[in-house]
């Protein structure tokens, strides 16, 4: 499903180069739950960035779906995001201006879609999670662990083959953390849904498929 | 979605209080300022009370005599317009007045009311369509005559005269002179200053001697087409008949008299080198820059800022779908809503500050209204002004790579 060939980033100011990635080749199939790990700095959130088209290797060939993805414009980028990957983010990235609803809503607004369309996946998405008495609420009325739902939601609304998970249990306390890494599990299980996620932890890493250490940049297992 | 981004820009709004409430007084401040310039403009230039057949006549208001040494302008004379300008063939009427800027005062119970007095032929009175409140213009015969009578404003009878039903037949003296009222007409606003006046008199009961020789002297006249497209054929006749006009005197070896639409006639300066329409165009250009340059500036640079403490919820956009140009136009919309607000309030304050010039009477007779054209205006001014001081943060905002707008918090 995700082909990585060969992926070197290489972060260059005036004076420093610093490799990030260093050659790294990998392939994640359909349906499976991946997680990276490494020490900080390692290069794991970059290599997220990278197979979530965030942020582009300096060389190497990302294939998602047998589609290569170096030469699609900022439209089209911004298309296959919204279709084809969801994302999750250690420090949830909810916009707190907007109400739990409308935060989950937000994936489905550069798609058509009506309102009550919107409205109704959100919902669901915002059930599948145990928040469906929270709608009306504000991020800021939320503990991180329900913060961390709502991310989820978000991330699962429009129903992407992918998600992309960088710390998700990283500020939760382990209790929450479980809860959340249930919820992915879950996904991961009856959806189908293919999960690629980095983490610190060794008990969450263990729960899924396959783990991939990185070390410096390069990858080590 | 613009549902969505309502919301998003009214939290916004909320959230940091005092930069909105210098961002919506910066818009609507300057709103008001344009508003209440273009209120009174339309007004002025939008009243067709009482020459309603504006669109079919043309105005001779000023004269200009240039020679080697000597230059001089001033209004046409009643001699000159009465030579060259009554005789022309193909207009369907024509009026000789003078051009208004006259003024005396008078006494009324030991009170002095200054009053301005215009003479007029009676084709003045077919060709302009005034609203008689009582009684009813002097005719030809009573001009010929030289009779002292007279058509007064409605805001001289009530000066003048009080709360009375009827002043017709009654007199009125002005400059030491009784003119009988044969009429009354409503007031004309000082800014249609051609045909402003308290009281109107035949020409042939003017002091100063009318039959003066002389090319200049305070006189206008309207040419009235019999339509639109004679309109053409009056000027040509008349530019033809100026080609002919001798030189007034030794000095002049060039004279410049044109007959004009309204709009030029009003803003002639007398100079036969700018019409006066563009150095008005300019002023008007010049000051609304100015005036929206500033607060459009402060505005670009209140948005920068409050865009780059949103670069969290950029970043998560784009990473779930929104392209650089769904942001732009996002953040524009955004911003128009802001602008629109305050064009709102801009609209209040106009209204408000429209009616204390109102009541405290500074202009005579002159009511600004605020119609719908004002308020089309308002809104495109509203709109240019969201769209320019929206673009630039936009684009910079649109720019932001999204892994550097996610790491900020």
């Amino acid at each position: 499903m995700i082909r990585l060939q060969n992926i070197e980033k290489v972060y260059r100011t005036d004076t420093v180069e610093t490799l990030a990635l260093n050659s790294i080749s990998l392939d994640i199939a359909k349906g499976e739950f991946l997680s990276i790990m490494g020490p900080s700095g390692c290069g794991k959130s970059t290599l997220l960035n990278i197979i979530g088209l965030l942020d582009i290797p300096t060389k190497g060939e990302i294939k998602i779906d047998e589609q290569k993805t170096d030469s699609l414009s900022d439209k089209q980028l911004a298309n296959f995001r919204n279709k084809k990957l969801g994302f999750i983010f250690q420090s949830y990235h909810l916009i707190n201006d907007l109400k739990v609803l409308d935060n989950v809503e937000l994936p489905l607004l550069y798609r058509e879609s009506s309102a009550k369309e919107r409205k109704d996946l959100a919902s669901e998405a915002l059930g599948k999670v145990g928040l469906s008495n929270r709608v009306k609420h504000f991020p800021t009325q939320l503990s991180g662990g329900q913060k961390q739902r709502v991310a989820i939601a978000r991330a699962i609304v429009g129903r992407p083959e992918i998600i992309l998970a960088d710390e998700p249990t990283g500020n939760l306390d382990s209790t929450m953390g479980n809860e959340v890494m249930d919820i992915l599990l879950n996904l991961n299980k009856s959806d189908g849904t293919t999960i690629v996620m980095v983490t610190h932890d060794e008990n969450m890493a263990k729960k899924t498929h396959r783990l991939v250490r990185l070390f410096d940049g390069s990858q080590v297992q | 979605m613009l549902k969505n981004y309502f919301k998003i820009a009214i939290a916004v709004l909320k959230r940091r209080k005092f930069f909105t409430f210098i961002s919506l007084f910066g818009i609507s401040f300057t709103l008001t300022i344009m508003m209440v310039l273009a209120a009174f403009i339309e007004n002025v230039i939008g009243n067709d009370y009482p020459d309603r057949k504006r669109d079919r006549s043309l105005y001779i208001t000023s004269m200009e005599e240039r020679g080697k040494n000597a230059m001089s302008s001033g209004s046409p004379s009643f001699y000159f317009l009465n030579k060259y300008a009554a005789t022309l063939k193909t207009p369907a009427k024509i009026s000789i007045c003078s051009n208004g800027g006259n003024s005396t005062n008078t006494y009324v119970n030991n009170k002095k009311i200054a009053i301005n007095y215009k003479y007029t032929d009676a084709n003045y009175w077919d060709i302009l369509e005034y609203d008689f409140v009582e009684g009813k213009a002097f005719d030809a015969q009573q001009v010929k005559n030289g009779e002292h009578v007279a058509v007064i404003s409605e805001g001289l009878k009530k000066e003048y005269f009080g709360d009375i039903p009827s002043v017709v037949g009654k007199y009125i003296e002005a400059d030491n002179v009784q003119y009988r009222i044969s009429g009354v007409v409503k007031n004309v606003p000082i800014t249609t200053y051609m045909l402003y006046s308290d009281i109107y008199i035949p020409y042939t009961v003017s002091k100063i001697d009318y039959l003066n020789k002389d090319y200049q002297g305070g006189y206008i006249a309207i040419l009235l087409a019999a339509s639109k497209a004679d309109l053409q054929k009056i000027s040509n006749e008349y530019d033809d008949v100026m080609k002919r006009v001798p030189m007034e005197n030794k000095d002049f070896d060039h004279m410049n008299c044109r007959a004009e639409s309204y709009m030029r006639s009003f803003l002639n300066t007398g100079n036969e080198d700018s019409s006066g329409l563009t150095e008005a165009l300019t002023a008007i250009g010049v000051f609304t820059l100015i005036v929206m340059l500033l607060p459009t500036i402060n505005l670009i640079n209140i948005n920068v800022t409050r865009i780059m403490e949103r670069s969290s919820e950029i970043g998560v956009r784009k990473a779930f779908g929104a392209s650089s140009k769904t942001l732009v136009y996002q953040f524009i919309v955004e911003n128009l809503i802001l602008t629109l607000l305050g064009g709102l309030i801009g609209i209040i304050l106009s209204y408000i500050i429209i009616q204390i010039i109102n009541s405290a009477d500074l202009i005579p007779y002159f009511v600004i209204k605020m119609n719908l054209m004002v308020l089309l205006i308002a809104l495109l001014i509203c709109f240019v002004f969201g769209l320019f001081s929206g673009v630039y943060p936009a684009w910079r905002m649109s720019k932001l790579n999204v892994v550097t707008a996610l790491k900020e918090q």
